[in-house]
């Protein structure tokens, strides 16, 4: 049986991480940008069980650990969603661009 | 009563301070605090005179800074010379305050006027008092200020303002050399006190050449303030101040200094032979070079600036031959006549109200008191015999026959021929004759003005006799008394030199006569003789025309040169600079736009120079 090495798995995590945090920095809709965001998360996840396997001490925990941030990150999700809800109600939009609140 | 002399500077000071704050409020009160103030201080000044006949020299002196192993002290000396000169200028700037309260009648500025004259009066003591070389140049650049105000007084005058700063600069020039030579001389000696660097010149510590040098460079200085050749030229544009300014300082007191300076560095002049020599040479060049420019000019102004240039060359020549006595005693007379001259001159054109002696003429009838004053002061300037300018002169050409300079003699005797000249020449076209301008107005000047002229009149006459071949020389023996570095009280020299003297001056009143009055001798006779060399002392000797296109021209290049080299390279380095770090700031501005994306961008980018650092360094940063 051949193993996939764990090369592979990080790149994978990488490459994912990578095309998430381009996405969140650069997308215009809040939507889309949550969705990088996810990606982002899931890079970690691919990463947590990956070493649950090919770490120093394989064991279960690191899938329990991508089973707990899926879970969080879908409590996130409705979060977000129902905050960017609100946003749109209020300010009639879901462009990014038009949140610059920070700045006053 | 010396010990009281630091007092006699502090009244004119206060004067000036007074002056300076409130004259505006007392308006014409002005006058008279500035006239009270110098009384005084010519009083206190006679007081240290009488008591200096009785006492030996006084020094007084306190630690100003200390640096390293050299000491700098500050106080006041009086000493035979010092407690001469207190008498001279305290004198002629107390007549000139009393002259210019007539003169400068209705002159809204003569309050700033009288504290001008104030601060001048002060620098000028204080240059008397001085008892050491930085004290000195302290007070001699003050008193450089002082004319530089007082001939820029009527700055809204083109000619005042650019002649204010052609003085100061010029006198600068010379300044900067005797800077030099300070210098040396504290470099060799190791401090800045007269006594001191007598002593150690007269010990033999300075090398000879270092002597010389030292003693060019300072007379370098005096040359700038005395105008002699070459930096005479901003004497007579000097004159567009107002002329009781003219009589105090361009004539009487400041541009004396130069003389005074080279009197009190006497030892160390006597010390080299080459030194002397120089002085002797630009003297006698100087007297006659202005006095034959003196013999065509048209402004009365100008023609006693000329006189002064030459009479004070007469005074650096008495000194290069080592005629101590003669040049101080010529400095004390011809600060008298001169004086006279130059207010009997204001007082002319207060009546007349032109400087052109063209436009006068038959004076002599209209200013019954101005224009015996004016011919007493002409007879002393031109060596009559019995005036105090006969004597004087007398000692110099003794002084210089005797030390056995035969060209400068000759030169000396031709500049006073000149001298006579152009004085009567000056006398004629004034006073004789018929009137040539409208004279309908004329009215002799108040009291106020014509006092102070009896006053120098006496002296011009008088003062003579304080040092005379016949009676004794009172004046050289107490001049020299107890210093032997001086030279004689008084040089023994062939009698015949006093007669050719006399003859010589006479002889130019007899031709200033037939030409000017009897008009027997045609006044263009030599000059369409000798059209070119009119022209070329009319022009006086293009010396100015010369420096425009020489010093003027290369300064202003070099000046332009310089604003390109300001324009391009130190203000584009700058805005190099500016552009960058606004250009930092403006992109600093950029990234706080509110936008989270912009933040998170900025904090990674962050992120990854810190982890490439680490990478690249190992951690070990």
């Amino acid at each position: 049986m051949s193993t996939v090495p764990i090369s592979a798995y990080l790149t994978l995590a990488l490459v994912l991480f990578c095309i998430g945090l381009y996405g969140a920095l650069t997308k215009r809709n809040t939507v889309i940008v949550l969705i990088s965001i996810e990606l982002m998360l899931n890079a970690g996840n691919i990463n947590l069980v990956a070493f649950s396997k090919f770490g120093m001490m394989p064991s279960i925990d690191g899938q329990v650990f991508a089973l707990f941030a899926i879970a969080v990150a879908a409590a996130e999700v409705a979060v977000g969603l129902a905050i960017l809800i609100a946003i749109y109600r209020n300010r009639k939009t879901v462009n990014v661009d038009e949140f610059d609140a920070l700045k006053h | 009563m010396m010990e009281f002399a630091w007092i006699i500077p502090l009244f004119p000071l206060l004067s000036f301070l007074l002056l300076i704050v409130y004259g505006k409020k007392w308006g014409s009160a002005a006058p008279y605090i500035g006239m009270l103030l110098t009384f005084a201080s010519f009083i206190v000044s006679l007081l240290v005179l009488v008591a200096r006949f009785e006492n030996p020299t006084y020094k007084a002196e306190a630690t100003w800074l200390t640096i390293g192993d050299a000491t700098l002290t500050a106080g006041f000396e009086v000493n035979q010379l010092n407690a001469l000169m207190l008498v001279i200028v305290s004198l002629v700037s107390f007549l000139v305050h009393m002259y210019s309260k007539g003169y400068m009648q209705g002159d809204e500025r003569i309050s700033v006027f009288y504290s001008y004259l104030g601060l001048f009066t002060f620098a000028m003591l204080g240059l008397v008092l001085s008892p050491n070389l930085l004290q000195t140049y302290i007070f001699w650049e003050l008193v450089g200020v002082g004319s530089f105000l007082l001939i820029g007084f009527y700055f809204y005058k083109e000619e005042a303002k650019a002649a204010a700063k052609k003085a100061f600069i010029m006198t600068r020039i010379g300044d900067v050399a005797l800077f030099i030579g300070m210098i040396l001389l504290f470099w060799q000696v190791g401090s800045f006190e007269y006594d001191e660097i007598f002593a150690s010149v007269s010990a033999g510590t300075i090398s000879s050449e270092m002597i010389t040098l030292t003693a060019i460079l300072i007379f370098i200085g005096a040359v700038g303030k005395s105008g002699q050749f070459p930096l005479h030229s901003w004497l007579p544009d000097a004159m567009e101040g107002p002329t009781p300014v003219s009589a105090l300082i361009h004539a009487a007191t400041m541009v004396a200094a130069g003389v005074y300076l080279v009197a009190t560095m006497f030892p160390v002049f006597a010390a080299s032979e080459a030194a002397l020599m120089t002085v002797a040479i630009v003297g006698a060049f100087t007297a006659i070079f202005a006095a034959s420019i003196g013999l065509v000019q048209k402004d009365i102004k100008r023609v006693l600036a000329y006189s002064t240039v030459s009479q004070l060359g007469f005074m650096m020549l008495a000194l290069g031959s080592a005629g101590y006595v003669a040049g101080v005693f010529h400095l004390t007379t011809h600060a008298f006549f001169k004086a006279l001259l130059f207010l009997a001159a204001g007082s002319v054109i207060h009546a007349v109200h032109t400087q052109d002696i063209e436009k006068m003429g038959g004076l002599w009838k209209k200013l019954r008191l101005t224009g015996p004053l004016f011919l007493i002061g002409t007879l002393a300037i031109s060596g009559v015999p019995l005036l105090s300018g006969f004597f004087s002169k007398d000692e110099i050409l003794v002084a210089t026959w005797v030390h056995g300079h035969t060209i400068l003699f000759l030169l000396a005797i031709i500049a006073a021929f000149m001298t006579a000249f152009y004085m009567f020449r000056l006398f004629f076209l004034v006073f004789g004759g018929e009137a040539r301008g409208d004279t309908n107005h004329v009215k002799e000047s108040p009291n106020v003005m014509t006092v102070p002229m009896w006053v120098l009149a006496f002296l011009a006459i008088f003062a003579g006799y304080i040092n005379t071949p016949w009676f004794g020389s009172f004046l050289g023996d107490w001049l020299t008394d107890g210093n032997a570095a001086l030279g004689h009280g008084h040089i023994e020299g062939p009698i015949w030199i006093m007669g050719l003297a006399t003859a010589v001056s006479l002889l130019g009143i007899a031709l200033a006569w037939l030409i000017y009055s009897r008009k027997s001798l045609s006044r263009d006779w030599l000059s369409s003789r000798a059209p070119y060399a009119y022209q070329l002392v009319n022009k006086k000797y293009y010396i100015d025309e010369f420096y425009h296109f020489t010093v003027v021209k290369a300064a202003s290049i070099l000046s332009r040169v310089a604003r390109l080299f300001e324009v391009i390279i130190v203000e584009g380095l700058i805005k190099l600079i500016t552009a960058f770090i606004t250009g930092l700031s403006k992109l600093g501005s950029r990234m706080q736009d509110g936008q989270v994306q912009t933040y998170g961008t900025v904090a990674f980018l962050g992120l990854a120079v810190l982890v490439i650092v680490l990478a690249l360094t190992g951690g070990y940063l």
